[in-house]
C-alpha cells in the first residue's frame, strides 16, 4: 500500500464526505466533483488508464455539470427554512443503514482477506486491445448503450421540455 | 255399557261446573237428567241379572282393560256386573234421583243452587263409579273422589265456620282411614300381582289368589289374607264412621239436609258396608270349618260396639238431625256386625233396607226444619203432626221401619236377619246382647225424638207449614219402599238372600217354621215394643217448656251429661292426636325454615358468589383481555402503516436494510 | 492487508457515504448525487478486482466499468430532468414533504 494510495483514498472519501453533508448545495456538486477526480487517480493508480480518461470525461465532464445545471434550474424554491435544515427529520435512521451496509461489505472484505491475492502483475492494455474488444466481443453491449443513450437523452429532453407549456 | 252409569252424572257436573250462577234450571235438569238416565241403565243391568240368576248360579260379567304396564306388572282398571252391584247400583241411582227432586223444592231459595247441583252429580257419579268398578284401584280413585265431593258438600256453606270446620274435620278423618286402605291395597298388590275382584280366574277375589293368601302367614298369627282384609276395614271404618274414626258423621249435620239424606244416610257411608261386601272372599278366606277369619271377628266385635256406642249418645241429643246421625252410626254398626256373623246377603239387606228408611227420615227432618223456619232444636218443635201431616205420617213410617217394628217393615226382616246371624255365631253371644240392647235403646231415641217433634205444644216461634209437593212427594214413594223392601227378606222367601248368592229361591211358608226363628221374632218384637213403650211413657203426649231440662236427665244427671258430651271422645282426640299433630307441625316448620331454609340460602348465596365471581372475571378479565388485545392490534397496525410514509428515502432505506440481511445470510452462509 | 484488499475498503466506504447522502438529505438533487457516488464505488470495485484477477487480458473488469460509466451518465441525465420536472409541479425539492406515494 503506497503513499499515493492513501493520499488519493483520502481526497476521494474526503471529497464525498463533503459531497453529503455540506450545505449549500452548489458546495457539494463541486466536492463530488473532487470524489470523482480522486476515483479518477485510483484508476490510473490501478493501471486502468482508458477507465480513468473516461472518468474523468463523463463524470468531471458531463454528470457534474449536468448536477451544477439542475441545481441552477431548482434553486429559486431553495429558500432553506434555516430551522428545518438540510437533513431529513429521521437522518439516524438513514445513518444507521448506511453504517450497517457498510459493516457488512467491510465484514466480508475482512473475512476473505486472506483469500485475496497479493500481488499480480501488471496487465498490459492497450487501447487498441479495448477498441478490438469493444468491436468484436462486446460490440452488442455497445449497441445497447448506445440505444440507452440515445434513448435517455430524447427522454431527459421531454421529460423536462413537456412542462414547459404549463409552467407558463 | 255400565260405565254409562257413572260417566252421565260427572258428565252433567263438568257441565253444571262451566255454568254462569243463575242458570238453575240447567243444572238441575242436567243433574236429574242424568241420574234418571243412570237409574235406566241400572235397571236394565239388574233385570239382566236378575234373568240370568233365575236359573241358578251366579251372574258375574267384568270389562277389564290394562292401563298401566311396566316391565312384567301391570295394573288394570275395569268394571263388574254381578248381583251385588246390581242392587246396589239400583239403590245408590233410584235414591239418588228421589233426592235430587227433593233438593229442587229444599235448595230453591239458596242463591247457590248450580254449584249445590254440580257437586251433588259429581258425588253421584263418584258414587255409582265406586260400585260397579271391578278394580281395587278404580275403587279407591272413586272413594277418594266421594270422599272429596262430600267435603265440598258437607261445607257447602263455606261461610260458616262450623261448617268448614266440619268438613275438613270429616275429610281429615276418612283419611285415616284410607292410610290404612292404600297400605291394604298395596300389600294385596305385591301378593297377588293383580287389584282386579274378578278376572276370569286371575282376580284377586277368586279361589286361585285367595288360596295362596290364606295360606300365606304375615305377623301376630294373622293370614296375608287376614292382615289385608283388616286393613281395608281400616278404611271402610273411616268412611262409615264406625267406633274410632265416627266423630265426623255428626259434626257433617251441617251440610244441607239433602247432603245428609244422600250422603250420610243412604250412600257414602254405606260404601263402607259396600267395600266389606265387596272383599268379603277375602275376609272369608282360610276359614276353618265351624269357625271364623279373625278379620270377620274384629268386623263383627267393631260393628256391634258402634253399634251400642252411638245408639247411647243419640239418647241425650238435642239436634234433630244429631239424633238421626248417630243413628246412621249405631245402623252401620249393625251392618258391619252383620257383615261379620252372617255374611253378605244379611249385611247388605240390611244396608239396602236402611238406605231407604233413613233418607226418608233426613228427608222428613229436612222439611220439618223447612216448615220450622230454618229451626233444628228439637225442644223448640211439637206439635207439628196437625201443622204437617204428610211428614208426620211418612216420617212415622221410617221411624217405625227404624226401630223394626214387627211384621209390615223392612227395618223389622233386615235387623232380625242380623239378630238371627247373630244367635248361631258360635264364637260368643256378646254381639247378640250388644245389638239387642242396640234395638232397645233404638226404639227408645227415635220414640222420644217423634214425641218431642211431633207431639205436645208448639214451642217455636212463627207458624209451621207443610213443606211443597216436590219435597213430600218423594217422601211417600220412599215410604212406600220402607215398607215393601221388607217382602224380599222375609224367611219365607228369602229372595234377596239367593239373589246375592247365586240361589233360585222360592216362596215357602215353611221357612217361618225353622227352629229357634220364631223365638227370635218374638224376642226382637219384644224388645221393640219395650222400647216404644219407655219412650211414650217418658215423653210421651207431655207439654213440655222450651228450655226445661229433658226427664230423663232430671233422673239421672251424670249419666246424661256423658252421653250429651258424646263421651268426651272428640275432647279426647283433641288433647292426644290434635295436640301432638300440632307440635309435630311447628318441629317441622321449624325444620323447614331453619334447617332446609337455611341450606337453600346458603346454595343461593353460593351460586350468587359465583355469578358475582364470573361477572367480575367477565368484566376484567375477558373484556380487558380482549380490549387490551385489539388495542394492541389497533396499535401495531398504526405503527405498521408508519412503514408507509410516501417518502423515497424510507423505502430506500428498507431497500438497504434488506440488502444488508442478504449479505450477511450469504457471507455466513458461505463462510460456513 | 493486501492492495485488493484496501481499494475494496475504500469501495466500500464511498459506497457508505453515498447511500448516507442518499438516505439523509433532504434535497432530491443530493439524492442523486449519492447514487453517483455509489456507482463509482461500484465501478472501483470492479476495477480492483479485474486488476488483481488471474486474466486481466480478458479485459472484462474494464469493460464492464466502462459500460457502467455510461450507463452511469444517461441515468443521471433522465434523474435530473425528472427532478426538474417535479420541481416545476411541487415548487419545492424537499423530499420530506414529497409523500404522494402513501397508499
Amino acid at each position: 500500500m503506497s503513499v499515493a494510495f492513501w493520499l488519493i483514498a483520502a481526497l476521494t472519501v474526503a471529497g464525498a464526505l463533503a459531497a453529503v453533508l455540506l450545505k449549500n448545495l452548489v458546495h457539494c456538486a463541486l466536492a463530488v466533483t473532487a470524489a470523482f477526480l480522486g476515483l479518477a487517480l485510483m484508476f490510473l493508480e490501478l493501471d486502468a488508464q482508458f477507465a480513468g480518461f473516461a472518468q474523468i470525461l463523463v463524470y468531471i465532464g458531463a454528470v457534474a455539470i449536468l448536477v451544477v445545471f439542475a441545481i441552477l434550474l431548482t434553486r429559486g424554491s431553495e429558500t432553506p427554512e434555516k430551522e428545518i435544515g438540510v437533513f431529513s427529520r429521521t437522518w439516524l435512521a438513514g445513518l444507521i443503514v448506511a453504517a450497517a451496509v457498510f459493516a457488512v461489505l467491510g465484514w466480508a472484505v475482512l473475512q476473505s482477506a486472506a483469500g485475496l491475492p497479493h500481488e499480480a502483475a501488471v496487465p498490459a492494455v492497450s487501447v487498441q486491445q479495448i477498441g478490438q474488444a469493444l468491436m468484436g466481443q462486446y460490440v452488442l453491449p455497445l449497441e445497447i448503450v448506445a440505444l440507452l443513450l440515445t434513448a435517455a437523452t430524447i427522454g431527459a429532453v421531454i421529460v423536462a421540455m413537456h412542462e414547459k407549456g404549463d409552467a407558463q | 255399557m255400565l260405565w254409562l252409569i257413572p260417566a252421565l252424572p260427572i258428565v252433567a257436573a263438568g257441565i253444571a261446573a262451566l255454568l254462569k250462577q243463575p242458570r238453575r234450571k240447567t243444572a238441575a235438569s242436567l243433574a236429574i237428567g242424568s241420574m234418571l238416565g243412570s237409574l235406566f241403565v241400572s235397571l236394565v243391568a239388574f233385570v239382566y241379572v236378575v234373568a240370568g240368576s233365575a236359573h241358578g248360579g251366579v251372574v258375574r260379567e267384568t270389562y277389564n282393560f290394562t292401563w298401566i304396564q311396566t316391565g312384567a306388572a301391570q295394573v288394570d282398571l275395569g268394571w263388574v256386573l254381578d248381583p251385588l252391584s246390581a242392587v246396589m247400583m239400583l239403590m245408590v241411582s233410584f235414591v239418588g234421583l228421589l233426592i235430587f227432586i227433593y233438593s229442587l223444592g229444599y235448595m230453591a231459595e239458596d242463591e247457590n243452587f248450580t254449584r249445590f247441583f254440580c257437586f251433588l252429580s259429581l258425588f253421584a257419579g263418584a258414587m255409582l263409579g265406586v260400585v260397579i268398578s271391578n278394580s281395587l284401584l278404580l275403587l279407591f280413585m272413586c272413594w277418594e273422589l266421594v270422599g272429596l265431593t262430600s267435603y265440598l258438600l258437607i261445607g257447602f256453606w263455606y261461610q260458616k265456620p262450623s261448617a268448614a270446620a266440619a268438613a275438613k274435620k270429616a275429610f281429615l278423618t276418612t283419611r285415616v282411614g284410607d292410610v290404612f286402605f292404600l297400605l291394604g291395597i298395596v300389600w294385596l298388590f305385591s301378593q297377588t300381582g293383580t287389584l282386579l275382584f274378578y278376572n276370569g280366574g286371575a282376580g284377586s277375589m277368586e279361589p286361585l289368589n285367595l288360596l295362596w293368601l290364606a295360606a300365606n302367614p304375615s305377623g301376630w298369627g294373622l293370614t296375608a289374607a287376614g292382615a289385608i282384609g283388616l286393613l281395608i276395614f281400616a278404611g271402610a271404618a273411616g268412611k262409615s264412621g264406625q267406633l274410632p274414626l265416627h266423630v265426623w258423621l255428626p259434626d257433617a249435620m251441617e251440610g244441607p239436609t239433602p247432603v245428609s239424606a244422600l250422603i250420610h244416610a243412604a250412600t257414602m257411608v254405606a260404601a263402607g258396608v259396600y267395600l266389606i261386601a265387596h272383599v268379603y272372599p277375602l275376609m272369608h278366606a282360610g276359614m276353618p270349618a265351624g269357625g271364623t277369619t279373625i278379620a270377620l271377628q274384629v268386623v263383627t266385635w267393631v260393628g256391634a260396639s258402634t253399634a251400642v256406642f252411638a245408639a247411647l249418645i243419640a239418647v241425650a241429643q238435642n239436634d234433630i238431625k244429631r239424633i238421626l246421625a248417630y243413628s246412621t252410626v249405631s245402623q252401620l254398626g249393625y251392618m258391619m256386625a252383620g257383615l261379620g256373623m252372617g255374611g253378605v246377603a244379611v249385611g247388605m239387606f240390611h244396608l239396602i233396607t236402611h238406605a231407604f228408611f233413613k233418607a226418608l227420615l233426613f228427608m222428613g227432618a229436612g222439611s220439618v226444619i223447612h216448615g220450622c223456619h230454618e229451626e233444628q232444636d228439637i225442644r223448640r218443635m211439637g206439635g207439628l203432626k196437625s201443622d204437617m201431616p204428610t211428614t208426620f205420617l211418612t216420617y212415622a213410617i221410617g221411624m217405625l221401619a227404624l226401630c223394626g217394628f214387627p211384621l209390615f217393615f223392612s227395618g223389622f226382616w233386615s235387623k232380625d236377619g242380623i239378630l238371627e246371624a247373630a244367635t248361631h255365631w258360635d264364637i260368643s253371644k256378646g254381639p247378640f246382647y250388644m245389638l239387642a240392647f242396640g234395638a232397645l235403646l233404638t226404639a227408645f231415641y227415635m220414640t222420644r225424638q217423634v214425641s218431642y217433634v211431633f207431639f205436645g205444644n208448639w214451642r217455636g216461634h212463627g207458624h209451621a207449614h207443610e213443606s211443597p209437593a216436590v219435597m213430600t212427594r218423594p217422601l211417600a214413594v220412599l215410604a212406600f219402599f220402607a215398607i215393601a223392601l221388607g217382602a224380599i227378606g222375609t224367611p219365607a222367601w228369602p229372595w234377596f238372600r239367593g239373589f246375592i248368592e247365586g240361589r233360585a229361591v222360592e216362596v215357602d211358608w215353611a221357612g217361618f217354621a225353622e227352629p229357634g226363628l220364631m223365638t227370635l221374632m218374638l224376642v226382637s218384637s219384644t224388645i221393640v215394643l219395650l222400647g216404644l213403650g219407655l219412650g211414650v211413657w217418658i215423653y210421651g203426649s207431655k207439654t213440655v217448656k222450651a228450655d226445661a231440662p229433658d226427664a230423663l236427665e232430671k233422673a239421672i244427671p251424670p249419666v246424661w251429661t256423658v252421653l250429651q258430651n258424646k263421651f268426651y271422645v272428640d275432647e279426647l282426640y283433641d288433647a292426644t292426636v290434635i295436640a301432638f299433630y300440632a307440635w309435630w307441625a311447628k318441629v317441622a316448620d321449624w325444620l323447614d325454615r331453619r334447617v332446609w331454609g337455611g341450606a337453600v340460602a346458603g346454595v343461593i348465596w353460593l351460586f350468587g358468589g359465583g355469578a358475582q365471581l364470573s361477572r367480575l372475571t367477565d368484566v376484567y378479565w375477558v373484556n380487558g383481555g380482549f380490549d387490551k388485545g385489539c388495542e394492541e392490534l389497533t396499535n401495531s397496525g398504526g405503527l405498521l402503516s408508519r412503514v408507509q410514509s410516501g417518502k423515497v428515502q424510507t423505502y430506500l432505506r428498507l431497500l438497504a436494510l434488506a440488502v444488508v440481511v442478504l449479505a450477511a445470510i450469504l457471507i455466513w452462509s458461505s463462510r460456513g | 492487508m493486501t492492495p485488493l484488499g484496501g481499494y475494496l475498503l475504500v469501495a466500500a466506504l464511498l459506497f457508505a457515504i453515498g447511500l448516507a447522502g442518499a438516505l439523509t438529505r433532504r434535497n432530491a438533487i443530493l439524492v442523486l448525487i449519492g447514487i453517483e457516488l455509489m456507482l463509482n464505488a461500484a465501478n472501483l470495485n470492479l476495477i480492483a478486482f479485474w486488476r488483481f484477477s488471474p486474466h486481466p487480458e480478458a479485459l472484462t473488469g474494464m469493460m464492464f466499468a466502462i459500460f457502467s460509466i455510461a450507463v452511469a451518465a444517461a441515468e443521471a441525465a433522465v434523474g435530473l430532468g425528472l427532478v426538474i420536472s417535479i420541481y416545476r409541479h411541487a415548487r419545492t425539492t424537499d423530499l420530506d414533504k414529497m409523500n404522494r406515494m402513501k397508499g
